[in-house]
């Protein structure tokens, strides 16, 4: 059954006919063309779909697109800002080799820019030791908050120091 | 995939009526879980109703100190907020032990208590699963069986629950309140689950149209000194081999009052009413919880895969209440 859907993608309005079994990863990729959010597992378990949904980081593939009629969604290729320059998140990644095929990387500077945005606005993760102090970007903290994304060619050291690095805890 | 209408409800009884009038209809909330079961073939709906967008998504104190939570509170929100930081870590903690930030941000209350089990069989269409399949058969009794139930099990199913949230709310007394057909009414939580029996295929008490609409938490002081520990393969992003949530109220060194639920452990989260009956009363030391929690394990039934859960869950519970009682366990 198609059913009509307006989406906001990396600051350009998209309307696009779409069945309701698709997902919102399939809409972008295969109906508008936005091939950054990458598929991987196609199942919540490794995070390479994720975008910048309504202004946090979003897993692309377990959701329907009909469910995000008006949304906006922010891709890594929509990161960079009005002069073009990198997000200090895509400049860290290059700085510090956060990858090697680059498969994973859209999802993991999506991610990591959700991580920061969630550090600043106080929210605590597993490895907080105390839930009423104010959380810092620890090693601990960067990686129990990077779970969700796996890097099949073991970039983890260039993308903990990245994060670090946009963070601002270098 | 079949194909399937969908519907975005305006209302939280207009979404109630269209389920209940439609057997062939399902609820949509975040979806991490659904979704995933369409792509995979478990369950194949002709309507989604999706309830998603229903203001049902404020954490609301309530004046007697306890919460009001709506089912539309993202479980990031809740881990997140003031109060539940505060005055219900052991909550605060389990959210935060469960799938990855991504996912907490998706994923909302009501729809995490009713999440279903990660057996990989249920999981897989093409094995018996009398959970998916009803009658087929159960391939983990002498299959995979690492993830299985010690406690509550049945020779229909021998799966675990996979809520990391719903154990700790089990410690947390807390009520389910439910809209129907013909209304609303509160479950404790820990009455929400069922134990397989003969009817594995039902996971929870509710009936087809009951939309949970919000999780009340009242005070206490065995909420506040509360928290969750998650024993898993991997160090984060991964579902609980056993799982402890638990709560400790001491007058001096001796327990007023104290609670634990397990994960990973039952169908349903377990709530280890002889194990604090054994506690409450006694000087908090590590071998009375060990031989408190012998006492709720006594019932256990092991293979050669499951028999690690009993020592490990035991372990687990002596750690969660020594460092509750020592004021760093939080």
């Amino acid at each position: 059954m198609d059913v009509d859907l307006t989406l906001t993608v990396d600051g350009a309005e998209r309307t696009v006919a779409v069945d309701t079994r698709t997902t919102l990863l399939d809409a972008l990729r295969e109906r508008l063309g936005v091939t950054n959010p990458k598929k991987g597992c196609d199942h919540g378990q490794c995070g390479s779909c994720t975008v910048i949904l309504d202004g946090r980081r979003h897993l692309t593939c377990l959701t329907l697109a009909v469910a995000h009629e008006g949304a906006e969604v922010v891709t890594a290729g929509g990161l960079r800002g009005a002069d073009g320059a990198l997000h200090p998140v895509q400049q860290a990644f290059l700085d510090h080799d956060g990858f090697q095929c680059g498969y994973c990387t859209p999802g993991q500077v999506c991610s990591a820019v959700g991580v920061l945005d969630e550090v600043r606005a106080g929210h605590r993760s597993h490895v907080t030791e105390d839930l009423e102090a104010d959380p810092e970007l620890t090693d601990d903290e960067i990686r129990e908050r990077m779970s969700g994304n796996l890097c099949r060619c073991g970039a983890y050291p260039g993308i903990l120091a990245a994060v670090r690095q946009a963070g601002g805890a270098a | 995939m079949r194909d399937f209408a969908y519907h975005r409800a305006d209302d939280a009884a207009g979404a109630v009526a269209l389920v209940a009038a439609d057997p062939d209809a399902r609820f949509l909330g975040g979806g991490t879980n659904l979704v995933d079961h369409l792509k995979l073939g478990i369950t194949s709906p002709g309507t989604l109703v999706d309830v998603s967008r229903l203001p049902l998504d404020q954490v609301e104190e309530l004046p007697d100190g306890g919460l009001r939570v709506g089912t539309n509170v993202r479980n990031s929100d809740l881990a997140a907020h003031p109060a539940v930081r505060r005055d219900f870590p052991g909550v605060a903690r389990a959210l935060l032990a469960g799938a990855s930030g991504q996912i907490r941000h998706q994923a909302t209350t009501g729809g995490n208590l009713l999440q279903r089990t990660r057996c990989v069989y249920f999981q897989d269409v093409t094995t018996p699963c009398n959970k998916r399949d009803p009658g087929s058969g159960c391939s983990a009794l002498e299959g995979y069986g690492r993830y299985n139930a010690v406690l509550g099990l049945s020779e229909a199913c021998v799966t675990t629950h996979p809520s990391d949230l719903a154990v700790a709310l089990a410690a947390a007394d807390a009520t389910v309140v439910v809209l129907g057909p013909e209304g609303e009414r509160r479950i404790p939580l820990v009455d929400l689950h069922r134990l397989p029996g003969h009817h594995p295929e039902r996971d929870t008490v509710l009936e087809h149209g009951d939309l949970i609409t919000a999780v009340q938490l009242p005070a206490s002081a065995v909420a506040r000194n509360a928290t969750y520990r998650k024993a898993r393969d991997r160090a984060s992003y991964a579902f609980a081999l056993v799982s402890v949530a638990a709560g400790l109220e001491l007058d001096g060194e001796v327990v007023r009052d104290v609670r634990i639920a397990w994960g990973g452990v039952a169908h349903k989260p377990w709530r280890a009413l002889l194990a604090e009956e054994a506690l409450r009363g006694a000087v908090l030391t590590e071998d009375a919880v060990r031989e408190a929690a012998s006492a709720e394990l006594a019932a256990a039934t092991v293979t050669a895969q499951t028999a690690y859960k009993v020592d490990m869950v035991r372990n687990l519970t002596a750690l969660a209440l020594t460092r509750l009682a020592e004021g760093t366990g939080r």
